[in-house]
């Protein structure tokens, strides 16, 4: 599936940021909905080069950590920097380097895939964008589907369309929440190809996921959330299904809401 | 803590004091108008009681300005108070203008710019208030309220220019009954804007202390919100925006 | 400064494409002041000194009630299909944004009133098709797309958003409601610029200091 010796891509520019280099830094990050705390003082740090994946129960706050992370969503306290660029201050500069693709597609239904690439390639200020959107449509497997209109399009093609939207601008860091979800094998294929060209090239990728065994297999470090924090923070190497599940296992660290 | 209450209580016991002179003033005291006979004394209340409902629109929006800024939650406070008070002030406002115009002008409602401008601005309060309560408390809430509260702030002006125009263009049927405002008319005029401005005061930090006391309520919730047994699991569910992220993965 | 100016087209020619394809927006405009007017033309027995006494206020109210509908749709529709997260995802500042939607709301507005103004002026039978109503109209519509736009950003969260949006649009935008109905009755009885110059003055100072008051507020109205 994915290695990390994996074959340097043609897409991305490899070697572009040394390895190593803190990608995303967050402190002490604090979150609530109404009555209900999701983050507690969560400290997070993820360089370039790694593919991390989020593991936690449900309703532990992996969703809101990625919105978070994305820029979306903006913690009640704690400070977060990527590449160095503080939030929020200095959000449209951070927004530059982060692709994201979370629960929902984020294109307009109503739309073709190809207006909505051409769009959001528009708003990121995406250079020679119609070679650009061809480029990814290719990669995607999507080309014979760019004039179609997303609503049209089945789950797993849509999701393919919002994975060449968070792509466009080229960016270093690659939020995915639960990207395989629904995903048929040849989509899954490609997500898997993108994450390890993506890693290949020496930038990040955040990832949650809900299938531990795949997760941990396809990543170089991981990390369990639960009540709040990061319950665990391993390489990936050094970690088993059962040390996931055990820490999700104890009811008393489930929060509220959690299944 | 500790020193509050009794800074309370001589706030209180000035209020009190302040309205027992006011109201002997206005139904005892002060000589009845010749022209208008004792409808006009609904003056005394009608007047501060619009002056207060204007100042409380900018309490709301310095206070909300000052939250946009801070995130600090005590501004948030006080513009709830500040919009809690308005609207009752407005309503009142509205009344005793209502109960004085009827029998001196003969009508009910005229389009005279003050009373427009109040009637227009009650119902921005309301819509205020109204946001507040349909909204799931938490930041959100604070953030977007601060946003209505200052742009209702800065129409009011607009409103009030409008209204004036308004009432040039369409001059009303009803003859003018300025009454005189020295003498004794205007030393009541005088306490009792003093003894409103002082009540809007009382009544305001009262409503600030409740909310306090209820955001400490809710802060206390949520530390304990993580322990499952105390908290039943469709607390969050309602606390939630209805657009925002699940809390975890799903 | 050219390069702003292209992002806000882009961002609004997104939303003329996308009503191209749906019509929700200009279409629940137009019909729904259709049917206000309508309903008036039945309420009031409509004689050629009544029409222009109330038809200023029917047209314009027409406007107000159907424009709210709209505007209610153009941030809705961005909420469900969460594409509103798409468009914070982007480095466009949020002022931009915020124009984007509005010169995409003052375009829908504009191609319903195309439509209302000439059924109005046939079911009231009085002249609205004037260079001094059509100023009028541009002047109204910038106001209530800042306005209508900024505020439905704030009620796209709210539950019941459809009852939200009208109670905090409608009474800010009074003042600019008072000036397009009291400019288009000087006009329907014949008067003439100078006759309407303070109502004009009144809609200008409105639209001025809402759209620069909305644009600055915006970007903390979508902060989540």
């Amino acid at each position: 599936m994915i290695s990390p010796t994996h074959d340097a891509p043609e897409i991305l520019d490899p070697g572009a940021h040394p390895s190593g280099v803190i990608a995303i830094e967050a402190s002490r990050l604090e979150k609530s909905f109404g009555n209900a705390a999701v983050l507690r003082g969560l400290d997070m740090t993820v360089r370039d080069g790694e593919v991390v994946a989020i593991f936690g129960a449900n309703g532990v706050g992996k969703s809101t950590l990625l919105r978070v992370l994305a820029t979306l969503t903006r913690p009640d306290h704690g400070n977060i920097s990527i590449y160095g660029s503080d939030l929020p201050k200095q959000a449209e500069v951070a927004r530059l380097s982060i692709g994201a693709v979370l629960h929902s597609p984020m294109l307009y239904g109503d739309l073709t895939v190809k207006e909505n690439l051409t769009f959001f390639g528009k708003m990121f200020r995406v250079p020679g964008l119609t070679e650009r959107v061809d480029e990814m449509a290719a990669r995607m497997g999507l080309a014979r589907r760019l004039n179609q209109r997303v609503r049209e399009l089945s789950h797993g093609f849509q999701k393919r369309a919002a994975l060449a939207r968070a792509l466009m601008h080229r960016p270093r860091i690659l939020l995915l929440d639960e990207a395989e979800t629904g995903l048929d094998e040849p989509a899954r294929l490609i997500l898997d190809g993108v994450i390890a060209e993506h890693h290949g090239a020496g930038h990040a990728v955040v990832m949650t996921t809900h299938s531990i065994e795949r997760g941990i297999a396809g990543s170089d470090r991981v990390f369990v959330l639960s009540g709040g924090g990061v319950a665990l923070d391993r390489p990936s190497s050094q970690v088993t299904s059962s040390d996931v599940t055990d820490l999700y296992g104890d009811p008393s660290l489930i929060g509220p809401g959690g299944t | 803590m500790t020193a509050l209450p009794k800074i309370r209580l001589i706030w209180l016991g000035v209020t009190a004091a302040l309205m027992a002179l006011t109201l002997w003033m206005i139904f005892l005291w002060v000589p009845t108008e010749i022209n208008q006979g004792n409808i006009q004394r609904s003056l005394y209340f009608h007047v501060p009681v619009a002056w207060i409902a204007m100042v409380a629109i900018v309490l709301v929006a310095v206070a909300s300005v000052a939250y946009l800024k801070t995130r600090d939650e005590k501004w948030d406070r006080l513009a709830v108070a500040g919009a809690e008070t308005g609207v009752i002030f407005a309503a009142l406002m509205l009344i005793t203008g209502m109960v004085w115009a009827k029998p001196v002008w003969g009508v009910w409602w005229t389009g005279e710019p003050k009373l427009t401008t109040t009637l227009i601005l009650f119902f921005i309060y309301v819509a205020y208030l109204m946001f507040r309560a349909y909204f799931p408390p938490g930041e959100q809430r604070r953030r977007l309220a601060a946003i209505i509260g200052l742009m209702g702030a800065i129409d009011t002006p607009i409103i009030y220019y409008g209204a004036q125009l308004w009432e040039r263009a369409h001059p009303s049927a009803v003859v003018g009954s300025d009454s005189s405002i020295d003498g004794p008319i205007g030393l009541t005029w005088m306490v009792a804007t003093l003894t409103f401005s002082v009540l809007f005061v009382y009544v305001a930090s009262e409503r600030y202390r409740l909310r306090k006391q209820e955001d400490e309520v809710m802060a206390l919730r949520r530390a304990i919100s993580l322990q499952p047994s105390r908290t039943p699991s469709s607390s969050m569910d309602n606390a939630e925006p209805i657009s925002s992220a699940p809390a975890g993965g799903a | 400064m050219l390069a702003s100016l292209g992002t806000v087209w882009t961002l609004a020619r997104k939303d003329l494409l996308l009503e191209l394809r749906s019509r929700d927006i200009v279409l629940a405009i137009v019909v729904f002041a259709l049917l206000v007017i309508t309903i008036f033309t039945f309420a009031i027995e409509l004689t050629p000194s009544r029409s222009r006494d109330v038809g200023p206020g029917v047209l314009w109210a027409a406007v107000a009630f159907a424009g709210v509908l709209g505007l209610n749709r153009s941030f809705a529709m961005e909420a469900e299909g969460s594409t509103l997260d798409g468009l914070m995802l982007t480095p466009v500042s949020r002022e931009l944004i915020f124009f984007g939607k509005v010169l995409g709301n003052f375009i829908f507005v504009i191609i319903a009133e195309i439509v209302i103004f000439p059924v109005f002026e046939a079911l009231f039978n009085i002249s609205v098709l004037q260079i001094e109503t059509i100023v009028i109209a541009l002047l109204a519509s910038i106001g209530f797309s800042a306005v209508g736009t900024a505020f439905a950003a704030v009620s796209v969260r709210v539950r019941s958003r459809e009852i939200m949006l009208p109670l905090l649009f409608l009474p800010t935008s009074v003042p600019l409601i008072m000036a397009a109905v009291e400019s288009t009755s000087v006009v329907v009885n014949g008067g003439s610029w100078a006759d309407f110059s303070d109502w004009l003055q009144l809609a200008i100072m409105f639209d001025v200091i809402f759209v620069i008051a909305s644009a600055v507020l915006f970007q903390y109205v979508l902060e989540e």
